[in-house]
């Protein structure tokens, strides 16, 4: 199937501008989060209780710097709209599900991280963290859009089967969900660490509380995109699993979360313990998306490089 | 001692030691990341313990290079499953205790419940605890006089169970799998070349599990037809599919056969076992005419030395014929070898392969003459010449050139060598796995345990209806939810409502 070139151009440029975007929102973030007044100690106390009274922000006063972090939101959501536009072009000019090499698989973790923060945006009054949750987000799509670029193309034979459109899509989306406890755990450490230095950041305990249901939303998604894996691998390599380099990594993190989900239950572990661990999670994510496929060699090199 | 006995096992199921086995199972799996692994590159573990010295030796001494065949791979998941299987047992026993049991008597105090409200109403105490009885429908519920409590979620630990189960089910499935199974690959050419599952000879290589012999392997026979591959012009792979003919089962005594198209991602399944298609080269044909007339035809695979243009090496070798004296026939025996190039790009004589699909074809060649060592008693590569035997002196280069298809080359003796054509072969691997099948049946389990335990929240709902001096009714609600907190509260304060203000909706 010939690629649409002009497709792919527009996906392109949607890409790039996207990026720019989200440059522009995690600066109108930054400003929010600088300007903005630490919590009194009042709404620092009912930012600890139940989360009825955490969904409705207080409307009395809408200062600056909270306009600035609205038009910050409103700029991500443009932001991840054009980002979709640039998936659904790319997969529209190769005339294939546009998870096929790296920077395309980069781009769809992104995206689904973007989504969550959004989601997340909207159930708890976190706004004002999106600068620190977007950085780490740019600087994969920064890498995704450079080092990882991959022109439009088809893919190859091994690829060509409708677990593609399944197992890499479902593997992609939890590692992108990921993401943010990742990001909420390390501001978690940092909170629990010294409160009093940084007063801006929501209290632990909403970090915490963050940080576990955006794990529990992703880790059985997790999981069923590592057995779909095993599956296609059943029909691809004739083992459904086999040691490959990739598969033992996606093992590992994945005990990790379980790791982290017993130690949520284990006095002595919670808090800042389960922290940790979800943040070796998230690390060994990232080191199996770069080291697993840029150095060692295995089945899963389709970086496309 | 049996204090210690019950120490320990207290200690083993304990949810720090599960922890702390679950950090070494991943600390312990990461080295097969990293290192070469026997299993999957067994050439690479060979060249990683040569250039590291002593610690490659450490390394291979201690099992780094199969990590998950050791000793100590083992012990740390069989403790791990020793730890899950003693906490699970208890927590069984306690479930279906609890399936039984009623819902836990409202608290004295429901004032202290996380989430808790209350108000007087104009009703009787009567009228307060049918309304939340109303409310509570489909709940687990004990109503008494003046108090109900209800009690929902109990899927929860169901899921969990269920999860835990299932994961033991799928290691023990996955460690008889490894007893019982076997794979091997096996290159058969295409036009014609047939495989038979008769035993572990007919392949190339073969790697059985513990249990299994070969003697008893499933009976059945492929062959291989017309092979095809349809390329992008950078030479990228699109599709590779052979059409084969297969008999199995009822089909071999009848010598009947059933067609199959075998493509990547398509295996063949027939009686439980898989063929797949795992990769495909070029045999080239040479005829050699030998001094008194004689010819000789010989095709054996070649290896492709580029995955990309798949210019291809090998040695194709020749005995020469009508010679009895071993001595004799042992010095005149010829080899072909070279690179095969599919569609030939010539730098003045230098000869490389642009493309991976069959273009005219040529063969650089180096034709040996001499002792092969083929008789000696040791195994040696199809695809290249013993160096030793040219090093020796025993066997010597007489002529190198390029040929194009139907060209020949002539030997100082007269023997001309003439390269006739090109085919194609396949690499099969053909794979028996008799308890995948459970195996993913505990996987699909594994999935939906996870998603309803992760989902489902365990929560109690308290109502208390007190009649107050002035006639009217003190109604209190309080609610607790058993693991996280998040997300009841808007459940909790909609099932208030329904209790306390039932008159204004």
């Amino acid at each position: 199937m010939p690629v649409n070139e002009t497709l792919a151009t527009y996906s392109d440029w949607l890409y790039r501008s996207a990026l720019g975007i989200y440059l522009f929102a995690i600066m109108l973030y930054a400003v929010e989060q600088a300007f903005a007044r630490a919590p009194r100690k009042a709404e620092a106390l009912a930012g600890a209780g139940g989360p009825a009274i955490l969904t409705d922000e207080p409307r009395s006063e809408v200062t600056r710097s909270e306009r600035i972090g609205r038009m910050g939101a409103a700029l991500t959501v443009l932001g991840a709209a054009l980002h979709l536009g640039s998936l659904v072009m790319r997969g529209l000019s190769a005339g294939r599900a546009p998870w096929g090499n790296m920077y395309e698989y980069m781009s769809l973790l992104c995206l689904a991280a973007v989504v969550t923060w959004i989601v997340l945006m909207v159930k708890f009054p976190i706004r004002r963290l999106g600068a620190f949750v977007l950085t780490p987000i740019l600087v994969l799509l920064f890498l995704g859009g450079t080092v990882l670029y991959a022109e439009s193309a088809p893919v190859q034979p091994a690829l060509r089967s409708y677990w593609l459109v399944i197992h890499v899509s479902v593997i992609s989306i939890s590692s992108g969900v990921l993401l943010i406890p990742g990001v909420t755990s390390i501001l978690y450490l940092l909170k629990d660490r010294n409160a009093d230095r940084f007063p801006k950041l929501p209290s632990a305990d909403v970090l915490d509380r963050m940080s576990y249901r955006t794990t529990v939303l992703a880790f059985p998604l997790f999981t069923a995109g590592i057995i779909c894996g095993a599956i296609w691998a059943e029909a691809a390599w004739g083992r459904f699993w086999g040691w490959d380099p990739k598969e033992t990594v996606a093992f590992v993190s994945w005990v990790v979360y379980a790791a982290y989900l017993h130690a949520r239950a284990t006095a002595g572990w919670r808090g800042r313990g389960a922290a940790w661990i979800n943040v070796a999670g998230f690390a060994l994510n990232v080191f199996n998306l770069f080291f697993i496929n840029l150095v060692t060699t295995g089945l899963h090199s389709y970086a496309g490089l | 001692m049996i204090a210690f006995l019950r120490n320990t096992w207290r200690g083993l199921t304990s949810m720090r030691t599960a922890l702390t086995l679950l950090f070494l199972l991943a600390l312990a799996a990461m080295p097969g990341a990293l290192l070469p692994q026997r299993s999957l590159n067994s050439a690479k573990v060979n060249e990683y313990v040569a250039e590291h010295g002593w610690w490659g030796e450490l390394l291979l001494e201690l099992g780094f290079f199969e990590v998950y065949g050791t000793p100590w791979f083992a012990a740390i998941y069989l403790l791990l499953f020793t730890s899950l299987v003693g906490c699970l047992l208890p927590r069984t026993w306690e479930y279906f205790k609890q399936m039984r049991a009623k819902p836990v008597l409202t608290p004295r105090n429901l004032s202290r419940m996380p989430h808790h409200v209350q108000a007087e109403l104009d009703i009787t105490p009567e009228e307060a605890i049918g309304r939340a009885r109303r409310a509570l429908r489909g709940w687990r519920m004990d109503a008494g006089e003046d108090t109900v409590s209800a009690e929902r979620g109990f899927l929860r630990e169901t899921g969990n169970l269920v999860f835990h189960f299932a994961l033991l089910g799928l290691l023990v499935s996955f460690a008889l799998g490894k007893m019982f199974s076997y794979e091997g690959q096996v290159i058969v050419q295409a036009d014609g070349g047939q495989f038979c599952n008769g035993g572990i000879f007919n392949y190339d290589s073969f790697r059985p599990g513990l249990r299994i012999d070969g003697t008893d392997l499933t009976p059945f026979c492929v062959e291989i037809g017309q092979f095809s591959a349809e390329y992008l012009e950078n030479g990228q792979p699109v599709g590779f599919q052979a059409d084969i003919r297969y008999q199995s089962g009822d089909d071999l005594a009848a010598n009947a056969w059933k067609p199959y198209t075998l493509q990547v991602n398509h295996p063949l399944r027939t009686e439980g076992d898989r063929v797949y298609l795992l990769g495909h080269g070029y045999t080239p044909t040479f005829t050699v005419t030998f001094p008194n007339g004689e010819k000789r035809t010989q095709g054996i695979q070649w290896l492709p030395s580029d995955q990309i243009t798949l210019a291809s090496e090998g040695a194709t070798k020749f005995d020469p014929p009508g010679i009895t004296d071993s001595e004799t026939r042992r010095k005149n025996q010829i080899a072909v070898t070279g690179l095969l190039a599919p569609t030939p790009l010539l730098h003045g004589n230098i000869l490389t392969s642009k493309f991976p699909a069959l273009n005219n074809p040529m063969v650089a060649v180096d034709v040996y003459r001499g002792d092969l060592g083929v008789d000696d008693g040791r195994g040696q590569s199809i695809f290249s010449i013993d160096q030793k035997m040219v090093d020796q002196g025993r066997l010597a280069k007489v002529a190198r050139k390029n040929l194009a298809l139907g060209e020949e080359i002539a030997l100082d003796d007269g023997t001309k060598v003439r390269f006739d054509s090109v085919h194609d072969w396949v690499s099969l691997q053909v794979s028996h796995d008799p308890t995948q099948g459970y195996v993913l049946a505990f996987a699909v389990l594994i999935i939906l345990g996870l998603g309803v335990t992760l989902t489902v929240k365990r929560r109690r709902v308290w109502v208390r209806a007190t009649r107050l001096e002035d006639g009217r009714t003190l109604v209190e609600v309080g609610g607790l939810a058993r693991t996280d907190q998040a997300g009841y509260g808007e459940e909790f304060t909609r099932l208030a409502r329904a209790v306390l203000n039932e008159e204004k909706s």
